[in-house]
């Protein structure tokens, strides 16, 4: 059992990543409000619909060291993203960077470990922003990532450079032997003017279970430009719970589309906070889901300073006894005027036995705001589904057309052509397997 | 071509035909008018295969088989078409894409090979001149933000490119202006054919001026109360549909 005694023998393996500096002060601090808070139960609102206190009695394992048995580039491949030949690649091993697996080829792109961050010219930034999503999410799961903060990467998008290749970041968990838990951490500054695309994808060896309790935390600075893409498809043996930390502290833009097509429970947590002027951040999300899998999605877009807009749209279709959970607050801060702020969240239920909570919450302190919000759950449209039978296609076409028009606005904002063409290839499979 | 007999349906244990006959044979255009809640919509709809509405009694053969036996799509490919009365938007479904695969979904019930993309567009390009339809319409996705004409229009480029044997036009006129009306009459009359027969459903006989019947029947109550030739529309025009509802409560007592 996963007990809190566990984590304690665990994190006292751990050496001191920074003679006791900032990185150390906060993994103390971060140990000392997991053994408080623990694990979250139901009754922890934020957990409400997300059983994941269960998940600890599986016996994961925790590493506190890389691992020593090799995971080879050809096993990599199987995971690799399309156009990777070009990408920089970014490896994760049970939680651990991996220097060996992981290729940066673009020189604006620094890629090295925290603890090094943590004491060269990066220093001030790690003290500063390592820890920023802790404002936000405070729960036991949280703390116990920050907890093991080690292992962990830093990337440095250098000044008014714009990265023409992607950053693809894999998270690979070795279960072939046990349950693992993995915990990756990472911290990202896109300097003032850059700009750089991410794509996020998550895989596991062997059929043991896998829980990745992930944090990466982004730091947005004037006239800088994001895109961030994560993808989830992994088995059903596989449980996530990521937390994708932006803060935008100059006028800039983000753009994230999640898209989780399958995995056992996946939580994700996105917080978007605006803490500039003239902001922009456009959130989306797809949720596919069907067998037992349970997907939840916590948005948070925090509007601090005036004239930012924000837009969010998350689209879900859960099928057999999937479950969906969304949960989307919107806070505007008193000197947050001029604020727009949208958010939509729409499902489609294809059995009688799968169920979808979703929940809006939008807290605002200012008057001169434009915020709208709206939550629908139905069935596929069966007017429509006439229609096109009307016209000749079979019922299992048509049903799939339908459901590839209804996913396509999200897909659509997958920006580059070769990663939108992969997941629509994952959700054409999905369509064909699920409908047949 | 088509021989309904005695045909009773309804809708959420509503009944709503109570014994409909028609023969409608190769080459004939008939017209069903009646006044609201007569069950005109009620018919083209169980003649499609719509599966909210129940039959409960009676037959329908088409082309020597039986229609009500058959799903949706499968009364498509065997050449029944329903123009609809309300087409439905469906975002995300590009127009050209969704016709190219009703288009061979029927050809794959018929055991014919996909039509070839040279094919398919030479014949879209035809037929679009056929109802005056823009290219740009059809790059959208499927009647979504359409004008009223503009989806009425889709419709007949709709049946334009699949060719049914039967086309059954559900209350094509509702809404629509006159010029809109001779627009998309003009692309039913250019599809008429020895070989193919229409049934125009409406409440007005204004339609009828552009795409005239050889039939006229009135719907009432469920039941084809009254049949003639085409001056029968004009008869309804002139005197309102009181003069059938009096009529058939006199029978009735």
């Amino acid at each position: 059992m996963n007990t809190i005694d566990y984590f304690k023998e665990r994190f006292d393996q751990i050496q001191p990543q920074d003679d006791h500096g900032s990185l150390d002060v906060l993994r103390e601090h971060a140990f000392r409000e997991f053994s408080q808070m623990g694990i979250p139960g139901t009754k922890n609102e934020e957990w409400k619909y997300t059983r994941v206190a269960g998940l600890f009695n599986k016996h994961f394992q925790l590493p506190v060291n890389p691992l020593t048995s090799s995971i080879s580039a050809e096993e990599l491949n199987a995971f690799r993203l399309p156009g990777f030949q070009q990408a920089n690649e970014l490896v994760f091993i049970n939680g651990f960077y991996s220097f060996s697996l992981s290729r940066i080829q673009s020189p604006e792109l620094r890629v090295m470990s925290l603890e090094e961050a943590a004491k060269n010219e990066f220093r001030e930034n790690v003290a500063k922003w390592l820890g920023d999503s802790s404002q936000y999410i405070r729960d036991g799961i949280h703390a116990l990532n920050t907890a093991f903060v080690h292992g962990a990467v830093y990337i440095h998008v250098t000044k008014g450079r714009q990265i023409e290749h992607p950053l693809y970041i894999y998270h690979i968990t070795d279960a072939r032997s046990v349950n693992i838990l993995s915990q990756p951490r990472s911290l990202m500054m896109v300097s003032e003017g850059a700009q750089v695309k991410v794509a996020e994808h998550y895989a596991t060896l062997g059929t043991s279970e896998s829980f990745t309790n992930q944090v990466m935390e982004i730091i947005l600075e004037n006239e800088s430009r994001l895109e961030y893409y994560k993808i989830q498809n992994d088995g059903s043996n596989t449980n996530q719970v990521n937390t994708t930390h932006i803060r935008q502290i100059g006028k800039s833009f983000s753009h994230t589309v999640t898209i989780s097509l399958n995995g056992g429970l996946v939580r994700n947590n996105l917080n978007v906070v605006l803490d500039a002027k003239n902001c922009e951040a456009h959130l989306y999300g797809l949720y596919f889901q069907s067998g037992q899998s349970h997907i939840d999605n916590h948005t948070i877009v925090d509007n601090i300073k005036p004239n930012c807009l924000s837009n969010e749209l998350y689209k879900g279709v859960l099928d057999d006894q999937a479950t969906g959970v969304f949960n989307g607050k919107i806070f505007v801060r008193q000197a947050a005027q001029k604020t727009n702020a949208y958010q939509s969240n729409k499902n489609i239920l294809l059995s009688d036995s799968s169920s979808v909570n979703a929940k809006p919450q939008l807290e605002i302190f200012a008057d001169d705001v434009k915020c709208t919000h709206g939550c629908t759950v139905g069935k596929l449209n069966e007017e429509g589904l006439f229609y096109l039978q009307s016209r000749g296609i079979s019922e299992k076409m048509a049903r799939n057309l339908l459901l590839g028009a209804y996913v396509a606005d999200i897909l659509e904002q997958i920006k580059p052509d070769p990663l939108r063409a992969f997941v629509e290839k994952l959700i054409h499979q999905r369509l064909e397997k699920d409908l047949s | 071509m088509l021989t309904i007999q005695n045909l009773h349906a309804g809708i959420e244990g509503k009944k709503i035909l109570n014994g409909i006959n028609l023969d409608i044979k190769a080459g004939e255009v008939h017209a069903i008018m009646g006044p609201n809640g007569s069950g005109k919509s009620t018919l083209a709809s169980v003649l499609a295969g719509r599966s909210d509405y129940e039959v409960l009694e009676g037959s329908a053969e088409f082309l020597g088989k039986d229609l009500l036996e058959m799903s949706p799509e499968q009364r498509a490919a065997e050449g029944l078409f329903l123009a609809f009365q309300y087409p439905v938007e469906i975002p995300g479904l590009n127009t050209v894409n969704f016709i190219k695969t009703a288009v061979n979904e029927i050809r794959k019930y018929r055991g014919e090979a996909p039509m070839d993309a040279v094919t398919f567009l030479k014949r879209m390009k035809e037929k679009m001149a056929l109802v005056n339809i823009e290219q740009t319409l059809l790059s959208r996705s499927l009647n979504e933000g359409f004008s009223g004409g503009e989806k009425k229009r889709n419709e007949v480029f709709q049946m334009a490119m699949l060719e049914p044997r039967l086309a059954i036009l559900d209350e094509t006129d509702s809404g629509l202006d006159i010029d809109a009306i001779r627009t998309v009459s003009h692309g039913v009359n250019k599809l008429r054919n020895k070989d193919n027969a229409i049934l125009v459903v409406t409440h007005y006989q204004r339609l009828l001026d552009y795409i005239v019947p050889d039939f006229v029947h009135v719907l009432y109550n469920g039941r084809i109360v009254k049949s003639g030739p085409k001056e029968l529309a004009l008869e309804l025009e002139e005197k309102g549909y009181d003069f059938i509802k009096s009529e058939n409560s006199v029978e009735a007592a």
